[in-house]
């Protein structure tokens, strides 16, 4: 398995997802050799082999910006320097030689790769073993830039991992479409596997803190409803129209306040946004969140939002529902498509977001059904589920069907 | 006929710099000028002790070696209450070397508001409040009665000058900006429009920014700027006039302007030429307006102040971020006032200095002017978001005191 990351040495929902999927394979037989491209102990994953295919650090190799491809210079492999690991396109051309190396040792049965990253290296490990190639696509370019511009290597990587993947795996049907629509990849190679999400990682003696977000818990002591979400603060992700929908619902209902965890390019933009729209004392910034700051961020909200303009899945609404929040997402955002208690509006719709929190700030019924119900919606989801599809997909390569 | 003379004011104030003081902190800690890094220059007492250090001390002890050697050199002082505090605590010496100043009865103590506010423009109640706070502590301190007002970074309209007028004040300061003045020379003393009894002065801002602003700057094709032609320039800007208003910071000496640049070597030397001149002599601001009688009526309908090209307020309301925290800040006194609780009180009054709101202002991002706007936070945004929770802690505060209705988003 070819990836990016790993906790706990990841940036985002690639590496959770990556770690569970991982580990449910295993539980189903599989024997898996997880590369990353950098070297670090992974305490606790001792149901697959981890390998580094540089002398990086973890942060080192988050400093390459990944998930920012704007910072990704245009570089053919050709050109890039392999020993210049300071350079996005130097550390992937490393990591392409080292699963190079580890292929002609050791041939696999099959080689997933997850996203733009690792796909050159599925491609060269295809080539050189003739072993089947599965893309899982957790998030396209299209999604990280917001738009339909976006670093055009990034594009044609991606072109190509799709054309040359025998399988390809999207992890809801909006990356489907996307796959299918904006690089022309006939519908049938695609198979949606959403993501799930691991209860029981939550059940780590975790108690809510209520002296972390005290004014807000004074908040909601005076009849305030807390509006959360918890999110990097990009393009993608929709929050200049969130704040815009916060804007319109303050005004027809007051006990409103709006909690946004997390950092990113954005948010001096949103700060003045807040400003200029006049609820700068009902929008709360906290910078950077992990650890208990993070969970509570969860647990101090009643609603939690994602608003993204673009988001595969969104693993970060079933954890806020696990903590209790009543869902409001974007019908741009994958996790909607399995769930139903759940709000949803089009991510532009300002009036649409405002009416529904207004609605579940007044109606103590409904936010009680709403943060009841989805429970046992996304409850069902397991990753177990996920590995017995994937285990079929890797079957249906291996009897060259497809 | 009385000499003509150079009316020299200098501004002296500190600030309660914010800590970074974020939503986790919010309704647990009540510390919000409590920077705990001395690494930074949020850290109050660290910035204080630098510059007294580099300012204050040297400054005083220049002017006292002034005022010894040459009996008709004058100066008025403005010192904001916060700056008073800060002093007491961190350096009384400083303290003690401006009393000595007082004392020699050749230097004048301005009033202003206390905490350095913008309260004028918000609550004409706190506004006095605030002045009589300063007036107070002055009388305190130094055993003197303040005559001469000057507002928060000398802003001024005619409104204000009402106000003093009637407030008993003999006389105000303002700056002496081209499009009020038009063909008139600052150089004189004005009566304000629509009072009685008080007097006006305008700051000569060539020559005053001559020294606060260009002295250092080797771009200035006049630099290096020498005593001889300074003083050569204000007996030509003063000629057949009577005053020349130099108002500029205190800090200008040794901290705006380091040592190095030769600033206290220089201004030492251009009071003794400037004296040279049987003609010439200093004036404090009480002095020149008893010396002159008003040359004519001035009006200024709009607020003007000493900043920047504009001469306006936008580097400190230009914003909504600027706006919307000092209207937040203002909702606040009834419920503040009400507890009689002078620590939240005080809190209250630090937090309306005006420079938390300037270290918000972001219009040098179209002017490409960063280096003129100094501020110890890592952006506008962070000042404003340190600043949005500490009010959020006084509504909490306030909140304990009235039970109900002090919280607000």
């Amino acid at each position: 398995m070819l990836g990016w990351e790993l906790p706990p040495h990841n940036s985002g929902g690639l590496g959770v997802a990556c770690y569970h999927m991982s580990k449910a394979l295993a539980l189903k037989g599989a024997k898996i050799d997880f590369v990353v491209p950098y070297t670090a102990a992974h305490p606790g994953i001792d149901f697959m082999k981890i390998h580094s295919a540089t002398v990086l650090s973890p942060l080192e190799r988050y400093g390459l910006g990944a998930y920012d491809s704007s910072k990704v210079i245009e570089k053919p492999l050709s050109k890039a320097d392999m020993n210049d690991l300071k350079d996005m396109r130097g550390v992937q051309k490393r990591y392409i030689k080292f699963v190079e190396q580890l292929v002609k040792r050791n041939k696999p049965d099959v080689i997933h790769a997850h996203d733009w990253l690792t796909m050159e290296a599925g491609i060269r490990a295809k080539e050189l073993t003739n072993a089947p190639l599965v893309v899982h696509v957790h998030a396209t370019e299209f999604d990280r830039s917001g738009s339909n511009s976006g670093n055009p290597l990034v594009h044609e990587i991606e072109y190509q991992g799709l054309i040359m993947a025998d399988r390809i795996v999207a992890v809801s049907n909006i990356t489907k479409n996307i796959i299918v629509e904006k690089y022309g990849i006939p519908a049938d190679k695609v198979e949606v596997v959403h993501n799930a999400i691991d209860v029981s990682s939550f059940d780590d003696g975790y108690q809510y803190d209520y002296s972390t977000y005290k004014y807000l818990e004074a908040l909601k002591n005076e009849g305030y409803t807390i509006v959360t979400t918890v999110t990097r603060f990009t393009i993608q992700k929709g929050l200049a129209n969130f704040v815009r929908g916060a804007a319109l619902a303050c005004q027809k209902y007051d006990k409103l306040v709006f909690l946004l965890a997390g950092d990113g390019e954005q948010r001096d933009e949103l700060i003045a946004l807040a400003s200029s729209l006049g609820i700068s004392d009902k929008v709360f910034f906290t910078g950077f969140v992990r650890g208990k700051q993070w969970r509570d961020a969860y647990s101090v909200g009643d609603v939690f939002v994602m608003s993204s303009v673009s988001e595969p899945f969104g693993l970060t609404a079933l954890e806020a529902a696990h903590h209790g929040n009543a869902l409001v997402i974007s019908k741009q955002s994958g996790v909607g498509e399995v769930l139903h208690s759940i709000f949803r509006y089009d991510f532009w719709d300002e009036n649409m977001l405002a009416d529904q929190l207004i609605g579940i700030a007044t109606s103590q019924a409904l936010k009680n059904s709403l943060q009841r119900d989805v429970m046992y919606e996304y409850d069902r989801i397991s990753w177990h589920d996920v590995a017995d599809k994937l285990m079929q997909i890797y079957n249906s390569t291996k009897q060259g069907v497809k | 006929m009385s000499k003509r003379g150079i009316v020299l004011y200098l501004h002296v104030h500190q600030p309660y710099r914010v800590r970074k003081y974020s939503v986790f902190d919010t309704s647990s800690r009540h510390d919000y000028y409590n920077e705990s890094s001395f690494d930074t220059d949020r850290n109050n007492e660290k910035v204080f002790r630098k510059v007294a250090d580099k300012s204050y001390r040297p400054m005083n002890v220049l002017l006292e070696k002034l005022l010894a050697n040459h009996p008709e050199f004058k100066v008025s002082l403005s010192i904001t209450g916060t700056f008073i505090e800060q002093a007491e605590a961190w350096a009384p010496d400083v303290i003690e070397s401006f009393k000595r100043l007082v004392a020699t009865g050749r230097v004048e103590i301005v009033a202003e508001t206390y905490y350095h506010s913008l309260a004028f423009f918000y609550s004409r109640q706190e506004f006095e409040r605030q002045v009589d706070a300063h007036r107070v502590k002055i009388r305190e301190l130094f055993g003197v009665e303040t005559n001469v007002f000057r507002n928060t970074e000398l802003s001024y309209n005619d409104d204000l000058a009402k106000w003093a007028d009637d407030y008993g004040f003999k006389g105000i300061l303002a700056e002496g900006w081209d499009p009020i003045l038009e063909w008139r020379s600052p150089n004189h003393v004005y009566r304000p429009v629509n009072t009685k009894n008080i007097r006006l002065l305008m700051k000569n801002y060539r020559l005053s920014d001559d020294i606060a602003f260009r002295f250092s700057n080797r771009d200035w094709s006049q630099w290096p700027l020498s005593a001889d032609t300074f003083s050569d320039w204000a007996n030509a800007s003063i000629d057949q006039q009577q005053i020349i208003d130099l108002f500029m910071d205190y800090e200008t000496f040794g901290e705006h302007q380091w040592q190095d640049t030769g600033i206290f070597n220089f201004f030492e030397a251009f009071v003794s030429k400037w004296l040279d001149n049987p003609d010439n002599t200093f004036y404090t601001v009480s002095g020149a307006i008893d010396a002159f009688e008003p040359v004519g009526e001035i009006s200024m309908p709009y607020t003007v102040t000493w900043a920047d090209t504009e001469r306006d307020l936008t580097a400190w309301l230009g914003n909504s971020m600027q706006q919307e925290t000092l209207r937040y800040i203002y909702a606040l006194e009834n419920d503040i006032m009400m507890t009689g609780d002078l620590e939240l009180i005080s809190d209250w009054r630090k937090l309306q200095t005006s420079d938390h709101v300037y270290y918000m202002c972001t219009k040098w991002f179209s002017d490409g002017d960063v280096h003129a706007y100094f501020s110890p936070y890592d952006s506008p945004y962070d000042a404003f978001l340190y600043v949005m929770n500490v009010i959020r802690d006084l509504r909490w505060r306030l909140h304990s005191y009235h039970h109900i209705g002090g919280l607000n988003g």
